[in-house]
């Protein structure tokens, strides 16, 4: 009798969301019913979220794939041979219908998963594991080079790992590209303890789900990031703040600490080294801008999330007062690949001061959205030919917001700037957490400015007045604009009033908000006429005796 | 009124302060931990969280105003969040919201006059490149279209009257 076959079906909320569950429970009932022994992992996202649910099948010659698979599809793959003779023969070097047998020829067959090529041309070192293992099974971990990174940190000194750290030119993927190594080694040197890791995982960015992928697809790369910064700064405690929209990433989350404790990687004594880290996740409750490190740390200690003045420092008075080092989810699942090899392996991917991968999470109106890993340097014209596929719609691209809601709109003149943090800002831009929102023709950006303003004033922590006043003041400008009344004036008015929020917030919150505001102003101007233009056909006198 | 004895709501803050109180900045904790029992945080048990985590009332009932998660008042049945933001705007998400008012013949950040589900825009549930998106208690849905809507909703109105 021969070893039950493998199928993998995802239990990321990506796929969960499109029917993955319902996908599994029919693939075991139909399994059952043919009386075909089979073994089902429910293993973490390729990122391909337009393939989801990604069915794959372990075959001689690796994991072939299905996709996207409803529940009603099942039954036909299994009349084709799925998923014991899902494969092509063992010898062919890559997919090729000669000779295959039937279920290559399904109208889902995917053919080999790794062989695709939004996949294969990509460049996966913090995502390297997303989709290949079963996200909470520290044997998959290990067995796919997981635990190396902190292997070595073991042996090394915290002087070590941060030196590892800043040569890598690893800088904040959340959005603000601090360097990390920086970080580090201020919350090192700082005297006090006891000392804190954070991990902000409170992404609530529109278009970014890079941080949930890590959380849900890989945690174990997180945990091991997290007890390699305790390490290097001196901290034995960890927490991980996650957003309460996210109520999968903190079961995915829970499961795999439990895990990792039970290996010996977290707790009293990791791998007996006789050094100590342990982890605990923090639930947000529905505040963007607890995403602010200092609001996010007033959180986490029981408070209203109301942005901290800076300085001090969170790296030398940050969480209950004590050095903290604070960092994104997928800066923190970077280290491990840098510990385990080297920082000139990551330093040599990327250009200019932009070093390693982007994580470009291609968004909102596209055909092929998805993850992408690739170096820095790649541009939103590349990202949207050779992975997006065109929109969703079938209708030409207009406009891109680039960096999540607080970012631009990168207009078609920008499309070729490759995606590099100081070539961005060099016009404007913000490559922020790498999230890429497509919009069709159909958007209308004196309405998208609108929101952004809107969006500000309800998320507002209220505590400085450009920000709190200026962005409710925004949304009325920007209505008036909108219904025509006395539209030039008022766009000098919007634009005095971003001025006033870029220079004189607290926060990015309000800081950056007039960004979108602005660019959509600059760049797409004609969409802030239409309502003058409405308005002088409702009064036609009007405009004869202004003529 | 609450619908929830007032023994239930002192056992829940009781049960929620025995498991968390003793943790560094317990109030988050301890807030979800009673919503996630009673399905809301009833204005009588603030006094009880107060006392029991050394803190102000004023303390206690800010920090449950400040955050959109926390609610003080008993949920309909079904929590319907509809993501809003920027992703799912670019895919039909206010034709959606539209659709999802009309079906249920209520408006957004509301509840049905029966009781059974409540609607909500929410800013981003992280599943962008499958816009729109929305949530139902826990449970999340992605490329959802009118009629998908109409079957999730569909299934759920077949339950029992609460």
């Amino acid at each position: 009798m021969s070893a039950p076959a493998t199928v993998y079906v995802p239990r990321d909320s990506s796929a969960r969301a499109v029917g993955a569950d319902q996908v599994a429970d029919a693939i075991a009932a139909e399994a059952g019913r043919r009386g075909i022994a089979i073994r089902i992992v429910r293993n973490g996202s390729r990122g391909l979220a337009w393939l989801e649910p990604l069915v794959e099948c372990a075959t001689g010659s690796g994991r072939v794939g299905f996709g996207p698979v409803q529940p009603q599809d099942v039954a036909g793959l299994f009349d084709a041979g799925f998923p014991t003779n899902a494969g092509f023969p063992t010898n062919a070097g890559f997919p090729t219908n000669a000779g295959c047998p039937k279920a290559a020829e399904h109208p889902l067959a995917l053919g080999a998963v790794e062989e695709l090529a939004y996949l294969k041309s990509q460049q996966r070192l913090t995502f390297a594991r997303i989709g290949l293992t079963d996200p909470v099974s520290v044997d998959d971990y290990t067995a796919h080079e997981g635990f190396q990174g902190l292997r070595r940190a073991l042996s090394m000194t915290p002087e070590a790992i941060v030196k590892e750290v800043i040569d890598s030119g690893l800088r904040g993927r959340g959005g603000a590209a601090f360097p990390t190594g920086i970080k580090w080694q201020t919350a090192m040197r700082a005297p006090a303890t006891p000392k804190y890791v954070v991990c902000n995982a409170d992404e609530g960015d529109s278009g970014s789900f890079a941080d949930r992928l890590v959380m849900e697809s890989d945690p174990l790369v997180l945990i091991e990031g997290m007890t390699i910064a305790g390490l290097a700064v001196g901290a034995e405690m960890g927490y991980i703040y996650v957003r309460s929209e996210y109520p999968d990433s903190v079961r995915t989350l829970e499961e795999a600490l439990r895990a990792a404790r039970a290996a010996g990687y977290l707790g009293q004594n990791i791998l007996a080294s006789g050094r100590r880290f342990d982890l605990e996740v923090r639930l947000g409750a529905g505040s963007y801008v607890c995403g602010e490190e200092t609001a996010m740390l007033e959180s986490l200690e029981g408070r209203r999330g109301i942005v901290r003045a800076k300085p001090p420092l969170p790296a030398i008075n940050g969480l209950f007062g004590q050095p903290t080092a604070i960092n994104n989810v997928v800066t923190l699942a970077t280290v491990p690949i840098i510990l385990a090899r080297g920082a000139s392996f990551y330093k040599d991917f990327g250009v200019g001061r932009s070093r390693g991968t982007l994580t470009v999470q291609l968004a909102g109106n596209v055909r092929q959205g998805g993850l992408i890993e690739v170096a820095f340097g790649v541009t939103l014209r590349q990202v949207l030919d050779q992975w997006g596929g065109g929109t969703a719609s079938a209708r030409p691209v207009r406009a891109i917001q680039v960096g999540g809601p607080l970012g631009t709109y990168v207009p078609p003149s920008q499309w070729d700037t490759p995606l590099d943090y100081e070539a961005y800002a060099k016009f404007g831009g913000v490559v922020g957490h790498g999230s890429v929102v497509v919009h069709d023709d159909t958007v209308d950006l004196a309405k998208m400015a609108r929101f952004a303003m809107q969006f500000c004033a309800l998320e507002s922590c209220g505590k400085c007045t450009p920000c709190r006043i200026g962005a409710v003041r925004g949304a009325e400008v920007i209505d008036k604009i909108i219904t025509g009344q006395d539209t030039e004036r008022q766009i000098t008015l919007l634009r005095d009033l971003c001025d006033t929020m870029v220079s004189g917030s607290l926060c990015a919150m309000g800081g950056m908000t007039p960004f979108p505001v602005l660019s959509a102003l600059n760049h797409y101007p004609e969409d802030f006429q239409k309502g003058s233009e409405h308005a002088s056909r409702r009064s036609p006198q009007k405009s004869a005796a202004v003529a | 009124m609450s619908g929830i004895k007032a023994v239930d709501s002192e056992a829940a803050v009781a049960r929620a302060l025995e498991r968390h109180a003793r943790r560094p900045g317990a109030l988050l904790p301890v807030l979800h931990d009673v919503q996630h029992q009673l399905g809301f945080i009833p204005a009588e048990s603030v006094d009880a969280i107060a006392r029991g985590l050394n803190l102000s009332r004023a303390e206690v009932h800010g920090v449950i105003s400040y955050y959109d998660h926390f609610r003080q008042h008993a949920p309909a049945r079904h929590l319907v969040q509809m993501c809003q933001a920027e992703a799912c705007q670019s895919m039909g998400a206010e034709a959606l919201a539209s659709h999802a008012q009309a079906r249920l013949g209520c408006a957004m950040n509301s509840s049905t006059d029966d009781g059974r589900f409540a609607l909500e825009a929410v800013y981003c549930l992280g599943l962008c490149a499958s816009s729109p998106s929305m949530m139902i208690g826990e449970q999340v849905f992605a490329r959802v279209t009118p009629q998908r809507f109409d079957q999730l909703i569909g299934a759920l109105d077949q339950g029992p009257q609460p």
